[in-house]
């Protein structure tokens, strides 16, 4: 009954989606507020039906209803309750079914807290939103229907794929679809404002949180998803430029363009038709990394199954959504207004260097990522695009943005002074060039490009700070001042310091541990010790323990430090009988920002095994960097509530309160 | 300036940050770009020793040696060829003879498969994809490869297939 019932939701909230795609767009036509307002309805109807649809699935997985063929395949009634949970996206049909779920949500969001919008623009952007549910449910349920019963019910799952049975799967891709699908309300607004011809600093007001909030969550989502990988996969890498990975990170790089562009459209008006192609093209890209990890043209621990017609399908949306758009937009851009003048050296001119850089990076990975698939399809012969392509391309380019990063927020509008800008960040560039000359008498071996890059990595860092001290008046002012005026400034003041800070942070993790990190791999017995980083890991002995649906083998390390022990480490191997597969639970011991990392590998018959352990200094950063980047966001974010979409600025602060 | 003056100025930096990158993945393509092969297609094209490639087939059963301090060898085959394949350190948990594998690396002077990297990011029921398009077009494929534990047994079973097609046996299709 249950699965009945969730296929019964879906097809009511594909019905719902359809209506909502064509009846607001005649309202406006007509300019009928009652058809218009339809959408608002059928919004929140269709928020509730693929809800009720979702919740219809993750039941069946709960309760092991082994007669429908997805609980069948990814469960199994022994498989913890958390897993089970999460199971439900860890395939393909369900992680589609939380896919529009997410759409569904942010289009309730937009009709419930879009009171303020004007109603044309509304029921334009709920119908547009539409019109991408409508060819997700129907990709659904066409392709790939979740709740397809088995006609003779097996008496027990498959289970879940073990790499997946981890707390990273509860996190990691709804973060991650929250991330992506969340741009569908930029492009959906750009699409409005290329349909009703008319686009305003207002516009980009509306625009700006949503592409925050997205960028937000893709954030957080892709640096988790890179700390799972880490300690999951068991040999410490933590970014492969695996094409799926690429395929999250090419959106976030555009949105990251797209939030600094509406920044310049909203303050001066200016850059409204490349906003308008940017918020286009980040939906694009997040479509397209949907087709990259749904056809099946690549594989990876992302790609679940395989089937052709899906591939088809998505390609078919794909085609469909950036053609139509970008058509629309080569059609309509031209009639929308040009906006404010500014000299070439002034804050607008700075972020245009930061949309050019991001821009050609996002290009430039996107160029690596189809390049392989391109010369496969064209030239029948197979290749592979990795680290070293990026580090010759993307680096570089990501080098000169960093550089340019600490100029930006200090320029003034409309014509800066370079100079001037200069001098106030000498004391940043000094810290920078300290920062060099201690890694290179402290550091032996590596790079000579290491100390370097982690100077630049303080010069971002020094410059984040100096545009704070600045604005308080740290240092010149008596304390009572400044601690007032660190009050009264913005919030996107402090957010744009903290995600500034934060990539410095993530650059300085990023080379350390791609230059520090020491590895050692044995086969150890009992009480041999390895010797890395200063520290001494002894091996006490192995042991065996069973798991809820996994046996597992424990091994115990003693570690310590120039002779005083610190800690004792047990890494895992678990093998799960279902699947007759087996994971490395890699274990962690944490330093300040560095990590040793110990994983196993076989064990042989005279009770040896293989260990590699390996020590990664400052590798915390890698990821503490995003986190702040986001902390950053969510500041500026707080910063918008009194200005949400404020038309009327006396009267609009309480009304507009439940905007968030 | 005027406004043309500053939109000349915007577009002329834009098409020199696009000069640039398109400098650097020029560059980059020349020797960053790591080539697939098969060993039949190592037999044929003669591949010169140093040079890196990546090397996918199944693991010849009973081909497997471990030695000392992790060091390993191994072979690869395709059904047309097979070519011993040198590696040292730790094997991904899903390598199995009979099983399909991707190794990066190069050839050394003795025509041996010094391989830096095993690609491990499979489950026990996925033929890594460049591999399967491999046995594909050389008419080496099976459904089983790619098909679920339970339907083709146990994992030890997936590499008989692999066998009897090395000697182009059909038959090797259990289904």
């Amino acid at each position: 009954m249950i699965a009945e019932s969730g296929h019964y939701a879906l097809v009511l909230a594909l019905g719902l989606a359809l209506i909502q795609s064509i009846v607001p767009l005649i309202g406006a036509r007509l300019n009928d507020v009652a058809l218009m307002n339809v959408a608002r309805s059928t919004a929140l109807a269709q928020l509730l039906f693929v809800g009720a649809s979702f919740v219809a699935l993750v039941m069946l997985h709960v309760n092991s209803d082994f007669s429908v063929a997805n609980v069948y395949e990814n469960s199994h009634s022994m498989k913890p309750l958390l897993y089970k949970i999460t199971g439900v996206w860890g395939n393909h049909e369900g992680s589609m079914l939380l896919w529009v779920s997410i759409l569904a949500l942010f289009g309730g969001l937009v009709a419930a807290f879009g009171n303020n919008l004007p109603l044309s623009l509304r029921a334009h952007v709920l119908a547009v939103q539409a019109w991408v549910a409508s060819a997700f449910y129907l990709f659904i349920l066409v392709t790939s229907n979740p709740f397809l019963r088995i006609a003779s019910p097996p008496i027990e799952g498959r289970d879940l794929n073990p790499v997946l049975q981890d707390i990273g799967l509860a996190v990691h891709p709804p973060m991650l679809y929250l991330g992506y699908v969340g741009f569908s309300i930029s492009f959906s607004f750009a699409i409005a404002a290329l349909m009703e011809g008319r686009i305003d600093a207002a516009w980009a007001r509306w625009v700006r949180p949503w592409t925050l909030v997205a960028w937000i969550f893709l954030t957080l989502g892709i640096a988790m998803g890179s700390y799972w990988a880490y300690y999951e996969l068991g040999w410490g890498g933590w970014w492969f430029w695996d094409p799926v990975e690429n395929a999250s990170l090419m959106p976030w790089l555009s949105g990251t363009a797209l939030l600094h562009s509406a920044l310049v459209m909203e303050k001066r008006n200016a850059l409204k038709v490349w906003t308008i192609l940017l918020s286009i093209l980040t939906f694009s890209l997040s479509l397209l990394g949907t087709f990259l990890v749904r056809s099946g043209v690549i594989t990876s621990v992302h790609a679940f199954a395989t089937d052709p017609t899906r591939g088809v399908f998505i390609l078919l949306i794909l085609c469909l959504f950036i053609g139509g758009s970008l058509a629309l937009f080569a059609g309509r851009a031209t009639s929308l207004k040009q906006g404010g003048l500014f000299a070439p050296i002034s804050r607008e001119g700075a972020l245009v260097l930061n949309n050019l850089l991001l821009t050609v990076a996002c290009a430039v990975v996107l160029f690596g990522t189809l390049y392989p698939l391109a010369m496969e399809m064209l030239a029948d012969f197979k290749m592979s695009v990795g680290a070293p392509f990026y580090n010759l391309t993307f680096a570089p380019l990501f080098t000169l943005l960093l550089l340019a990063v600490p100029f930006g927020p200090m320029l003034a509008w409309k014509r800066g002074d370079l100079l001037g800008v200069t001098q106030r960040l000498l004391a940043a560039g000094v810290a920078g060039l300290v920062a060099v000359a201690i890694a290179w008498g402290w550091a032996s071996g590596g790079s000579t490009l290491a100390p370097l890059a982690i100077g630049l990595g303080i010069f971002v860092i020094g410059g984040a700070v100096t545009d704070i001290v600045e604005r308080t008046g740290l240092v010149r002012l008596p304390f009572a001042t400044v601690l007032h005026r660190a009050r009264g400034m913005p919030r996107s003041a402090w957010g744009t310091a903290f995600a500034h800070a934060g990539l410095g942070v993530a650059l300085i993790g990023i080379v350390c541990e791609t230059t520090w990190n020491s590895e050692y791999i044995a086969t150890m017995k009992q009480n041999d010790v390895a010797q890395i980083a200063g520290f001494d890991v002894k091996l006490d002995g192995l042991l065996q323990r069973q798991g809820p649906n996994y046996r597992e083998m424990i091994a115990e390390f003693n570690v310590s430090l120039d002779g005083k022990p610190l800690s004792v480490m047990t890494p895992s191997k678990r093998s799960f009988t279902t699947r007759g597969s087996s994971t490395t639970e890699a274990a962690l011991l944490t330093r300040g920002a560095s990590q040793l990392y110990i994983s196993l590998g076989e064990a042989n018959a005279e009770g040896a095994i293989a260990v590699r352990i390996y020590y990664k200094p400052m590798v915390l950063m890698i990821w503490w960097g995003p986190v702040l980047m986001a902390f950053g966001g969510v500041l500026s974010l707080s910063d918008r509530r009194l200005r949400v979409g404020a038309p009327k600025p006396a009267r609009a602060k309480q009304r507009l309160q439940p905007a968030e | 300036m005027t406004r043309k003056q500053r939109r000349m100025t915007i577009i002329g930096g834009s098409l020199a940050v696009l000069a640039l990158a398109a400098a650097l993945v020029l560059n980059a393509l020349r020797d960053s770009i790591v080539f697939f092969s098969t060993p039949t297609m190592v037999a044929e094209k003669h591949v010169e020793p140093g040079k890196r490639f990546r090397l996918g087939g199944l693991v010849q059963p009973g081909s497997l040696q471990r030695g000392d301090n992790l060091a390993v060898t191994f072979e690869v085959a395709d059904g047309n060829a097979k070519l011993p394949v040198a590696y040292k350190g730790i094997l991904p948990d899903l390598f199995r003879e009979g099983q399909g594998v991707v190794a990066e690396g190069a050839l050394d002077a003795h025509g041996v498969f010094k391989a830096d990297t095993v690609l491990a990011k499979h489950d026990e029921t996925y033929m890594p994809k460049d591999v399967a398009d491999a046995l594909k077009k050389q008419g080496h494929w099976k459904d089983d490869y790619g098909g679920k534990p339970s339907d083709s047994g146990k994992t030890s079973d997936a590499g008989t297939p692999a066998a009897t097609t090395a000697q182009g046996n059909p038959q090797g299709a259990m289904r």
